[in-house]
């Protein structure tokens, strides 16, 4: 089975081969069948990387550890779901679990483009082909997950597996790297539709219009996927945070933030035609930061808390990244005069112009990252020492490029097109900046000095009133005209519209996690020896050890501490933090107990016990605000879906105001 | 004014923040990586910066008392002792053969302060692809456990 396993793999990397060939030689010499074996080799490739795929998760679910990647990420005891994760849970699997998702995408692709936009297809299938025959060349030669342990060539077993390290045995854990790689890969194929027209010399915007769905699919998946890495943090690893500016959540960082300004700038070519160079550097600029990203989690380029492999296969990723930028590049320069701006800048104070500054502001903290993230290879490459940057370097940029896009949030998508007059700045400014101010001089009499806390609740503020107030607006409107009620006014509004209004309803999402990273500013903390009787205290919390409970079960050793816990004076009842010990992989490992309220959090790690477990050390956290982000992201996500829906109303984006412009107005799907 | 002039001021503005930003005072927030060999020769100015250090936690080394624990890093024959002076507790992943990252300042006496410690069980986790992990026992051949 191994065998057919490494067989599918190969077999698939050849025919992605035959894929690029096929397309790209049948369409320059007009042979229509050649193209189409293309696609159809597109088919095949995803029957086999899902063969491949099938054989490694039921070897992982039968716990054949004749297979070293079944011996080194998996056990005989851990639960059928972590069996099944582990697919992902170390280098070879996750490079298969890419090749995979990249293949479905591709089917997905030629299956709904299959009697669409014959022009630009075969090149379509062609780019997306090269990236899968990288793809499959690093699990065909380099890092094939069906490698066999063996003693002088007689291939032999193991009596149990490692186990997947502990710390991935959590839910969260469980889909956040599909989640990611689900926004990863997503990229490739707005992506590729843009290559395709660059190759084709298209002159419209048809690879917007057609993957204009997958960009925002694609950036959804990987909103869930860093959220849910961040929330596993916090969850699961007990060191008291979410974000800490490592490597590999950095890696998870980039794309996202060029996504963004992607996702934002097209806007504009939709509209007015214009940003069109821009647009074409954006998608594959975060293409190949996703690209980036995996090679940053694969290769130990970067030292980084997260234990993964250091591997020969990042020289293989800087060649395909230095070869595909530079034939990007090269294409964009070569056809330069099909991306002529239709229209120009003509305010400062205009739609078009709050655009160009977000996308400045994404832009430069992507390249701020970026920097940050890279300065030992930097450093070290200049001044030949290896030098890192903290924490709150990340923060002190980091901070005031998040203020000043809230900022524009709030104001944006108020500016009118072209230029906004006084008047209407007025209107549509006054009650939120007066709010805003008030709120701020409050929260300043009430006791809370800390200026850069100040200014993100003030913004805050502003930004949901002038979003609240669009929605009032049109929905009163709607409703004195129809003889609606308020509710049904508002949903008929947003479906008359879903991505203007599903746009407000996620800017919303970002304003309430602003609401949330802003209550880190005032994050308390204490660390405790205590034996079993004994208290301490937190703020208003007094926790005191009521007993220590302890078991086993076929995968860990557990002790628990039973903690009493009142609050100004009044229970509020037990928290059970717990320390576990994962056998196969002998390792210990916290459990946080936690108290979710809206207000704070009550977070309790049980850090390390004694042998005989009557004194343990215990660190208990505040975090005030921090479910915010958390409810946030799922306001993020249903307005991401919102504008997923089809708008009632079929609009046309007539580009009237753009000068000298013959084109007919573009029809718009969605 | 012209429009473009505005433009251009604005996000030269904007750029220069944040390039002073990110260069102002960076060496508080500079962290440098050190070989246990380069340590042991670096003269005396030098020492005072910020430093990460990195080895495996050499076995039975670890000694705590009260708030202190000291251990020896060892990396290719050279050791360094580090005194853990840092609030936190220690990580689950350390333990004796770990590969620990030490940050802190070199002491007078030759101790290494450390107020943070990060460590991996690279045994465990960082297999070089293609190989059987270290410490699997390895059945006789022929005995499947399927």
């Amino acid at each position: 089975m191994e065998n057919l396993g490494a067989l599918a793999v190969l077999l698939a990397f050849c025919i992605a081969i035959y894929a690029v060939v096929a397309s790209v030689v049948g369409k320059l010499k007009g042979r229509p069948y050649l193209v189409l074996s293309g696609s159809r080799a597109v088919y095949a490739v995803w029957i086999l990387v899902t063969a491949a795929s099938g054989i490694l998760v039921y070897s992982l679910l039968s716990s054949d550890f004749r297979f070293a990647y079944v011996a080194g990420h998996s056990n005989r005891d851990m639960p059928s779901l972590y069996k099944f994760t582990a697919w992902w849970g170390g280098q070879e699997g996750s490079l298969l679990f890419w090749s995979w998702i990249l293949s479905t995408y591709s089917a997905v692709v030629v299956w709904t483009n299959r009697r669409k936009l014959r022009e630009i297809m075969p090149y379509v299938v062609a780019v997306m082909s090269t990236i899968q025959v990288f793809f499959l060349l690093l699990n065909t030669f380099l890092a094939s997950p069906f490698q066999m342990l063996a003693v002088d060539k007689v291939v032999t077993s193991v009596a149990d597996g490692l186990g997947l390290n502990p710390q991935l045995q959590y839910y969260a854990m469980a889909i956040h790297p599909p989640m990611l790689y689900l926004g990863y890969v997503g990229f490739a194929v707005p992506f590729a539709f843009a290559m395709a027209s660059l190759i084709t010399r298209q002159p419209g915007d048809a690879w917007i219009h057609t993957t204009r769905r997958w960009s925002i699919v694609a950036w959804l998946f990987q909103s869930c996927g860093i959220m849910l890495g961040s929330a596993w943090a916090f969850d699961a690893l007990g060191w008291g945070g979410y974000w800490m500016w490592d490597p590999v959540e950095n890696a998870s960082l980039l794309p996202w933030l060029a996504g963004t300004a992607f996702l934002h700038s097209v806007m504009m070519q939709e509209k007015k035609g214009m940003m069109k160079v821009w647009n074409m550097a954006l998608i594959a600029t975060s293409f190949f930061l996703c690209i980036f990203g995996t090679f940053l989690t694969r290769s130990g380029v970067v030292s980084s808390v997260h234990a993964f492999a250091e591997s020969p296969i990042g020289k293989y990723f800087v060649g395909f990244l230095a070869l595909g930028i530079a034939s990007t590049v090269y294409l964009i320069l070569d056809r330069l005069e099909y991306l002529k701006s239709e229209s120009e800048l003509e305010s400062v104070v205009s739609r078009e112009s709050s655009f160009l500054f977000n996308n400045l502001l994404l832009l430069a903290s992507c390249f701020a990252v970026l920097w940050g993230t890279l300065f030992p290879v930097i450093s070290e490459a200049v001044t030949n020492e290896k030098i890192s940057l903290d924490p709150p370097w990340f923060n002190r940029l980091m901070i005031p490029i998040g203020l000043g896009l809230l900022f524009l949030t709030g104001v944006g998508p108020l500016f009118a097109w072209r230029r906004t007059s006084v008047e209407s700045l007025r209107r549509n400014f006054l009650i939120p900046g007066v709010l805003a101010c008030a709120l701020a001089i409050g929260l300043f009499a009430a006791g809370i000095h800390n200026y850069w806390a100040l200014i993100s609740f003030g913004f805050c503020l502003f930004v949901a009133s002038s979003i609240i107030s669009e929605f009032f607006k049109g929905a009163n409107a709607i409703g004195q005209k129809n003889q609606i009620n308020f509710v049904h006014a508002v949903v008929e509004l947003t479906h008359r519209n879903t991505r203007r209004y599903g746009g407000y309803l996620v800017h919303m999402g970002i304003v309430l996690m602003f609401v949330g990273w802003t209550g880190s500013a005032f994050n308390t903390n204490v660390t405790a020896e205590i034996p079993v009787g004994g208290s301490f205290e937190l703020g208003k919390y007094k926790m005191r050890v009521a007993k220590i409970n302890t078991g086993e079960n076929a995968n860990y050793k557990w002790d628990a501490a039973v903690l009493d816990v009142t609050k100004s004076g009044s229970s509020i009842g037990q928290l059970e933090p717990e320390r576990r010990y994962y056998k196969a992989a002998q390792q210990g490992l916290g459990h946080v107990a936690l108290r979710n309220r809206l207000d704070e959090d009550l977070y309790i790690n049980f850090a390390s016990a004694d042998e005989k477990a009557t004194v343990v050390t215990l660190q208990a956290y505040i975090f005030p605000l921090v479910s915010w982000i958390w409810i946030g992201t799922l306001v993020l996500i249903a307005g991401t879906l919102i504008a997923l829906v089809p708008s009632k109303v079929a609009r046309q984006y007539a580009r009237t105001q753009v000068v000298g412009m013959a084109e007919t107005p573009v029809a718009i799907e969605n | 004014m012209n429009k473009y002039v505005k433009f251009a001021g604005l996000m030269a503005i904007i750029i220069g923040v944040l390039i002073w930003l990110a260069t102002a005072n960076v060496a508080e927030s500079q962290t440098y990586y050190k070989t246990i060999a380069e340590l042991n020769h670096m003269s005396g100015q030098a020492k005072e910066k910020k430093m990460r250090v990195g080895g495996d936690v050499e076995k039975g080394s670890i000694t705590r008392k009260a708030d202190l624990v000291e251990f020896t890093l060892a990396q290719d024959n050279l050791h360094l002792r580090v005194a853990y002076t840092g609030r936190d507790p220690l990580p689950d992943t350390f333990k004796d053969g770990a590969q620990a990252l030490a940050d802190g300042r070199m002491g007078a006496d030759g101790v290494f302060r450390a107020n943070k410690v990060q460590a991996k069980c690279s045994s465990k986790y960082a297999v070089k692809p293609g190989e059987a992990p270290p410490g699997l026992k390895v059945a006789p051949a022929g005995n499947k456990s399927i």
